[in-house]
């Protein structure tokens, strides 16, 4: 009887591994790891302004008593085109955005805001992702809600899409 | 034209696959059931998958960025070779690849298999056919390889830089390749369960495509690893990352098979536990693929993730490995038992390898599977690191590798000899070499020791099966072995050596500095932009010197604009007794270069090791070829 079962033994290893493996692959995948920095101070920097005429992006500057949203881009980056309308719209409801430009160069950046609109205050420029990855960002395009104290309220990973305009200005509303 | 042709050719194959599997069921009645009419189907389906491979290659080497695989994975500016590598280098051409050497091998056995009963043999070419159908369907259901893309872009997206490497260029093939060649071995045991014929016959069938895929995984994970050891820039050579684990398990399984497929072909006996490891190995390759294609554990290794792939997959899998585990519980008290054999034999020697090689292959198994065991129970999230895998696997590859300086040299069935003068070697320089690193270095741990302690032991017992007879009258197969076994210790030194006697160093330096690592001292000269075909870089130049002679160190930072992706090629100085290993970073607000040093004695005997222990597969291999094929001309000459 023992030898029987023993004999099943293998089959029962694999309807186990097939069962867990399903139910994982059902669920839909996280493949958002969220930064450790929501909830912490902005870490220090000072980024150089990433065109001529308009100004870099320091952390000393966001503790200024106003909020801001933080959009981490890229010339080179396709979704960065896709999102660029919305942050434009954003920008009319009244968010202030500030930029970090990532790896770039000062003539893709100022083409880039001719050809996809302009609503960044300030564009620092990273061009070795130092900030980027200080900020707990690990990819282009991501966006940063910053309150009036310098302190990082909300992360959204990924180009900003229509269906996030109310969370966006939900934080926003909340980080005022 | 050529893609369609491709996809014609694909159609029609898998048409022949169910044919071929149809008619070993005997729906084609006695003629259709007939070997030599199988033997036609299946040499015709090797054909016309080699074509639809053959038409991938050429639209990926005439950049035809119609075809929506080669747009999004090659590039027109891209290097000849690296669009002929591109063709694999992405999830539906390797997936092409795979049933390609898949419907190739059925040829293959179909053509020359000449040991076994036509019965058996058709039983093996249908769970042959069985195997190829559901990865062609998988093929042009889920991962059509010759899909159109309308309007066609001017250009393609490239390949991901860190595969951009010779290297790695045919590391996946190999792996592919030895894969398969467990699927032939899981063809023939299912085979062999259908018609309850399992004996030393189908032990011998089985026999040379486990030691292929044996030496072909064994040189593929020796590449992989050292892809991984100087293209990540880590400094490491082996991660316990997924996907290693996935291309480990295979190969711990097959180990295990090429050892016990031995008993069975040379004494009869551990018939059932063979056709298990046999149906294992090839499950082990399946779970493998599966993993790696699902993406559903997270890995360095970024594939494309697609849930339907992932679940078509695991369906093939559930079915495959369900059915030939179903059909073993009920077909293994057909099995007779094997010739019995006593406690001190080869036999039990290898009942013993067998036994760890099993324990270790279930513990990383779980230790890969238990992050998603652990979510599934618990919620919790969690990762199974190396501290894991080192602390449990390491001690029973040591006792493996003990057990590899004894068992060799006994006896079929039962040995009554006095055993000391044929251990005395092995544990004389073991014991010696234990001592003596203690006097000597006395500061590393206790694995690296033993490991030093085993290795060295090794090295003279792994070639002790060769003393007292006639070398020129030794088989190729026990030369093979030994070759094999002494690559075993060559690795295990360079792993205990590594691991104990690396030293690193992470330092800011600026041009100009000099930098003390091991017996270097290193001067840090300056950092200069380069360029190459596709990608541009910043390349320090180190001047390294261990008083005479100056050595030239180039790492590179590399920038790939598209996809846009940074790796780094860390620069390595080989010398007779170890590496050094330097890997260029970031520069910091002061104008200070990231440079992280090693200097890693003897790790290069970590794989000279696998390719010798490759080597020695591959002339057992050749020497069993030779035999039998000497051993049928033969037997064909005493029927004339």
């Amino acid at each position: 009887m023992k030898g029987r079962l023993l004999r099943f033994l293998p089959l029962l290893v694999l309807l186990a591994f097939v069962g867990a493996v399903a139910w994982r692959l059902g669920k839909p995948a996280e493949e958002q790891i969220p930064s450790q920095m929501v909830g912490q101070p902005v870490p220090a920097f000072a980024l150089a302004p990433a065109i001529p005429g308009k100004p870099g992006l320091s952390s000393a500057s966001l503790a200024d008593g106003r909020p801001r949203l933080i959009n981490v881009f890229a010339s080179w980056c396709v979704p960065c085109i896709a999102e660029a309308p919305l942050l434009v719209e954003l920008k009319q409801q009244g968010v202030a955005i500030d930029a970090i430009a990532v790896r770039d160069r000062p003539d893709d950046v100022a083409a880039f805001i001719a050809r996809h609109g302009d609503p960044f205050a300030r564009i620092g420029s990273d061009p070795e992702s130092r900030v980027q990855l200080a900020l707990g960002s690990s990819g282009v395009p991501e966006s940063f809600i910053v309150d009036g104290r310098g302190v990082i309220r909300y992360q959204h990973m990924g180009p900003i899409e229509p269906d996030d305009l109310p969370t966006i200005m939900r934080e926003w509303e909340e980080a005022r | 034209m050529i893609a369609e042709a491709g996809l014609a050719a694909l159609w029609l194959a898998a048409a022949l696959a169910a044919l071929q599997l149809a008619l070993s069921c005997g729906l084609g009645g006695e003629q259709g059931r007939s070997i030599q009419t199988i033997r036609a189907v299946a040499l015709a389906q090797g054909l016309l998958t080699l074509i639809a491979f053959g038409a991938l290659i050429a639209v990926f080497l005439n950049s035809d960025m119609s075809v929506l695989l080669v747009a999004e994975n090659s590039h027109s500016q891209k290097p000849w070779m690296y669009k002929f590598a591109g063709a694999w280098g992405n999830h539906e051409g390797s997936m092409l690849l795979w049933v390609t050497v898949l419907a190739l091998a059925g040829a293959v056995v179909a053509l020359f298999e000449r040991r076994l009963d036509e019965r058996t043999l058709g039983a093996t070419l249908g769970a042959q056919a069985a195997l190829a159908l559901g990865f062609f369907a998988f093929l042009l259901f889920a991962s059509n390889p010759f899909e159109r893309l309308d309007p066609a872009p001017i250009d393609g997206r490239g390949l991901n830089p860190l595969l951009q490497d010779p290297g790695l260029a045919f590391h996946p093939p190999t792996l592919y390749l030895g894969y398969v060649g467990l699927s032939v071995a899981f063809s023939f045991a299912v085979g062999g369960l259908l018609r309850a014929n399992v004996g030393p016959a189908i032990a011998r069938a089985m026999r040379p495509w486990v030691l292929a895929a044996w030496v072909l995984l064994t040189l593929g994970i020796t590449a992989g690893s050292y892809w991984a050891y100087y293209e990540l820039g880590w400094g490491g050579w082996w991660f316990w990352d997924p996907v290693e684990n996935a291309s480990l398990m295979p190969w711990l399984a097959a180990t295990a098979l090429l050892h016990s497929v031995n008993v069975l072909a040379a004494r009869g006996g551990l018939r059932a536990w063979t056709m298990m490891l046999a149906l294992v190995a090839f499950s082990m390759s399946m779970v493998g693929t599966f993993l790696v294609r699902s993406g559903i554990l997270t890995s360095v290794h970024a594939f494309a993730v697609d849930p339907t792939r992932g679940t078509f997959i695991l369906a093939l899998l559930a079915l495959y490995i369900g059915a030939a585990l179903t059909l073993f519980a009920l077909r293994v008290a057909k099995v007779k038992e094997g010739a019995p054999f006593e406690i001190v034999s080869r036999e039990a020697g290898l009942v013993a390898n067998n036994l760890l090689l099993s324990v270790i292959l279930g513990i990383v198994f779980l230790g890969t599977l238990y992050p998603l065991i652990a979510e599934a129970v618990s919620g919790e999230k969690l990762s199974v690191g190396p501290p894991y895998f080192n602390s449990v696997a390491s001690p029973l590859a040591l006792g493996l590798a003990a057990l590899m300086m004894i068992a060799p040299q006994l006896r079929w069935r039962r040995d009554a000899l006095p055993l000391l003068p044929r251990f005395a070697p092995g544990v004389l320089v073991a014991s010696a070499v234990l001592a003596g690193s203690f006097i000597l270095t006395p500061g590393i741990g206790l694995l690296p020791r033993l490991g030093l302690a085993i290795g060295a032991g090794l090295l003279p017992a792994s070639l002790l099966p060769l003393f007292g007879r006639s070398l020129k009258r030794t088989p190729l197969a026990v030369w093979g072995m030994a070759m094999a076994h002494f690559g075993v210790a060559v690795a295990i030194l360079g792993m205990a050596s590594d691991s104990a006697f690396t030293k690193e160093r992470l330092v800011a330096a600026r041009p100009g500095e000099t930098i003390e690592i091991g017996p270097w001292l290193i001067e840090f000269r300056n950092v200069m932009p380069v360029a190459g075909p596709n990608w541009t870089a910043i390349e320090g130049e180190l001047r390294a010197s261990k008083g005479t002679g100056v050595t030239v160190l180039k790492p590179q930072s590399r920038y790939f604009p598209s996809p846009p992706t940074t790796t780094n090629e860390a620069a390595i100085k080989t010398s007779w007794n170890g590496q050094l290993y330097a890997v260029l970073g970031e520069q910091d607000e002061q104008g200070r270069w990231q440079l992280r040093l090693w200097w890693k004695p003897f790790v290069t005997l970590i794989w000279l090791g696998g390719i010798l222990i490759g080597l020695g597969g591959a002339l057992a291999l050749i020497g069993r070829l030779v035999r039998e094929r000497r051993q049928r001309i033969r037997g064909e000459e005493a029927f004339a």
